[in-house]
């Protein structure tokens, strides 16, 4: 088993507990990030999962991709699902019933079961302080019903329940700021992640999984279906996202502590990102050039804001 | 195990009391539980045994009933002794999250004290929320009082938890009548109550890191149709495994349950056929109109899901005239339960059939009376007496205002 993944060789050849054998599209951001998930456990791990894209492309009676304890109840509750798992794991570990490691708990949840839907529950897991990781994969959209908005769609993005149209741009609502609202819970360690900048998730995932209590992690998650890219260019729309701070990398500490754990040299303009994609395409006519310049302004506020909390301490 | 609690030959415990102390005997290894009117005191009396150190299991307080169930699927998943307890709105919370537990076939036990469904709101007992659930693929045990209350719950770990059963499992009991009434109740010692449930071995659990299980995946045509048929075959046979535990329960304690029990029936002519708590008031009716001449029975069954078709067909087909008593209002139709024990009788090669009428009562609790009761089993008479229906099949007892009927 690889716990510790050095390079991208090695990363290529350490699927074993999540099978090449599942149904998610060509190029899906998702499948990246659970392999790394998978690979920086070191021990006994369970997971769970929230329905979405990858709970019907990874378990398919009667095939599954999972070569780890592995459990779906509904779109909403795979936080609750894994809080009972460590529920009963400290009530039979008390009984002597469990002898075994210490397993790790981690869920999966996509934006709409994390930032919508889900939300209570995985509130109500780290106000209760459960030992567990929650891991949001973070299409910002509702992909696996059709591509719906959902909280976490940023302004402007045509989605199939707000699509450009004559009288509108799309979104008209900012995306949610998920990270310091779960930090806000007094979670020990917030972080966002994006696939591209593997070395910095490996290092962020294995710390939140780590760490004692309720965790979470926001993981961008390029889906080439509804945001309209072609498939090969997952990494390079990921690289875009970064590269323009439209998804920093950061992670909070203790609830207060913000640290950005990446930099970029050269910061691009938000629309070189937003052009590479199909769900922005109409931003680009001139009587939406506005909103153009709201998102890019928007990005510029959150940056300063992350910058000054970091230099602030608090 | 943690301190055993000395008990006394007979404690005046109500519906909600004695629910507790059954968990507690179970020594269940996760509940969680959030609190709604009537059940909330079985997960208040549940903190002050884990306080108190008499439970040594976790008690987990999620933030809503969703979350409770969802939580019960991952700790039973997880491989352990798991049960929890609601009512009404938040048993309604809760449906979506009973049919994965059942799919899953996690046998956790859930205390339902029954309650109407808002709107307008209303917290007293009636059977609404019982309905609710009823095709949820759990199976449905009916009491009547704090002893019942009490002996089905320590009956309810071994139904679900025999491994040719594996089916969740609900303990119905009425709220107020039965959750808030004090009555004298014979529990069993802490030792004696363990036995007879004895200790819970997991199939397939999530903590077992040898053979990692896939729980909860997603089965479409080719697959679903066969998982929902074999859910349903083992229930409708479950009830042997359920004869069982109650027979055990027997030799144990002389408390005799049955899936299907009569009162006075051997000469009956007409009988009330109800559920819960109006078993105990229509017994009281049936001896006293007994002295008017009328002969009279009463008829309920322990065992809601599976429904006992055959069993009560039998057992109904010769009496001349039947009240079926719904304490809820399925709205646009007959009664839930009319509806099931009409269809018992079509399964008996038999064609004398009782003539049957259904009586809707008790929506929020409004009172059944000694009065109603009689003058129930004197229509039940006249049917029986006419050899068909003397009044409308569907009739509203105790309802001010308009006098509604349905044919
Ligand atoms: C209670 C409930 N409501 C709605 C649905 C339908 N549904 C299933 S997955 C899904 C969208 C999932 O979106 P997201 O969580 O963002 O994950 P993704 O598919 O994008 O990975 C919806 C709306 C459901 N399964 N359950
Ligand atoms: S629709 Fe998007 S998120 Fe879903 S599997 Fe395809 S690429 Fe991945």
């Amino acid at each position: 088993m690889v716990n510790e993944v050095k390079n991208l060789k090695q990363f290529s050849k350490s699927a074993e507990k999540f099978e090449g054998a599942h149904l998610l599209c060509p190029g899906c951001a998702h499948g990246m990030i659970i392999r790394e998930v998978l690979n920086v456990v070191d021990g006994p791990l369970v997971l769970g999962n929230s329905t979405g894209c990858v709970e019907v492309s990874t378990a398919v009676y009667p095939y599954t991709s999972w070569d780890v304890p592995w459990i779906h109840i509904g779109f909403e509750n795979g936080s609750t699902a894994v809080a009972g798992v460590e529920a009963m794991y400290r009530a039979l570990a008390k009984k002597g019933k469990y002898n075994g490691q210490r397993p790790k708990f981690v869920a999966f949840g996509g934006d709409g079961s994390t930032y919508d839907i889900g939300f209570q529950w995985i509130s109500g897991c780290f106000e209760r302080g459960h030992d567990m990781t929650y891991i949001c994969l973070d299409n910002e959209v509702y992909a696996n019903t059709g591509g719906q908005r959902s909280s976490s769609t940023p302004i402007g993005a045509s989605t199939s329940t707000t699509p450009a149209g004559k009288v509108s741009y799309g979104k008209k609502e900012r995306k949610k700021d998920i990270l310091f609202v779960m930090a806000a819970h007094g979670s020990p360690y917030v972080a966002q992640v994006a696939p591209n900048k593997w070395k910095d998730m490996n290092k962020k995932i294995k710390q939140a999984i780590e760490t004692e209590g309720p965790t979470f992690i926001n993981a961008m998650s390029a889906c080439t279906t509804e945001w309209k890219f072609d498939s090969n260019q997952t990494v390079e729309v990921s690289d875009l996202a970064v590269d323009s701070l439209v998804f920093p990398l950061f992670e909070i500490i203790n609830g207060v502590e913000v640290r950005i754990t990446y930099r970029p040299k050269n910061i691009i303009p938000v629309r070189d990102y937003l052009g590479a994609q199909g769900r922005f395409k109409h931003l680009f006519k001139p009587e939406n050039e506005y909103i153009l310049e709201q998102f890019q302004k928007n990005v510029n506020d959150r940056w300063e804001y992350l910058q000054r909390r970091e230099e602030a301490k608090v | 195990m943690p301190n055993v609690m000395e008990l006394q030959e007979v404690e005046v415990w109500d519906g909600n009391m004695a629910a507790s102390h059954a968990l507690r005997q179970a020594q269940i290894d996760v509940v969680a539980a959030y609190p709604i009117t009537p059940s909330t005191p079985i997960v208040q009396n549940y903190g002050s045994f884990v306080s108190n150190g008499y439970i040594d299991g976790e008690f987990v307080l999620v933030e809503s009933e969703h979350a409770a169930m969802s939580g019960c699927v991952g700790a039973a998943a997880a491989g352990g002794r798991v049960a929890t307890a609601t009512s009404s709105q938040g048993f309604a919370l809760m449906i979506e999250v009973l049919y994965q537990a059942s799919g899953m076939r996690l046998p956790i036990v859930l205390n339902l004290v029954n309650r109407a469904l808002a709107s307008p709101l209303n917290i007293h007992g009636d059977h609404s929320d019982m309905y609710l659930g009823r095709d949820a693929g759990w199976i449905n045990l009916n009491t009547c009082n704090p002893q019942e209350a009490y002996d089905f719950n320590l009956m309810a770990f071994r139904i679900a938890e025999d491994m040719a059963v594996r089916i969740p499992t609900i303990v119905n009991q009425d709220g107020f009548l039965c959750s808030h009434t004090a009555q004298n109740v014979r529990p069993l010692s802490d030792e004696v109550a363990y036995n007879f449930i004895g200790d819970y071995q997991s199939k397939n659990p999530l903590l077992d890191f040898d053979k990692p299980a896939t729980y909860g995946a997603q089965a479409e045509e080719d697959w679903h149709f066969e998982h929902k048929a074999q859910l349903h075959n083992t229930l409708m046979h479950s009830d042997i495994a359920i004869q069982k535990v109650f027979d055990e329960f027997f030799d144990l304690t002389a408390r005799r349950y049955n899936i299907v029990e009569t009162y006075d029936t051997k000469d009956a002519e007409v009988v009330i056929f109800a559920l819960g708590t109006t078993v105990e008031s229509a017994r009281v009716a049936a001896k006293n109109v007994r002295e008017l001449g009328i002969k009279a029975g009463v008829v309920t069954i322990r065992v809601f899901r599976p429904f006992p078709y055959v069993k009560l067909g039998e057992i109904l087909k010769d009496f001349k005239a039947v009240a079926i008593m719904d304490k809820s209002l399925p709205a646009g139709a007959m009664g839930a339960l009319f509806n099931e024990v009409a269809a018992s009788l079509y399964q008996v090669q038999d064609s004398k059939h009782p003539v049957l009428s259904n009586y809707i009562y008790g929506l929020g609790e409004r009172d059944l009376t000694q009065v109603d009761l009689v003058k129930i089993y004197q229509e039940l008479d006249a049917n029986a007496k006419a050899a068909k229906l003397t009044h409308p099949t569907q009739q509203f007892i105790g309802l001010r205002g308009p006098k509604l009927s349905f044919c």
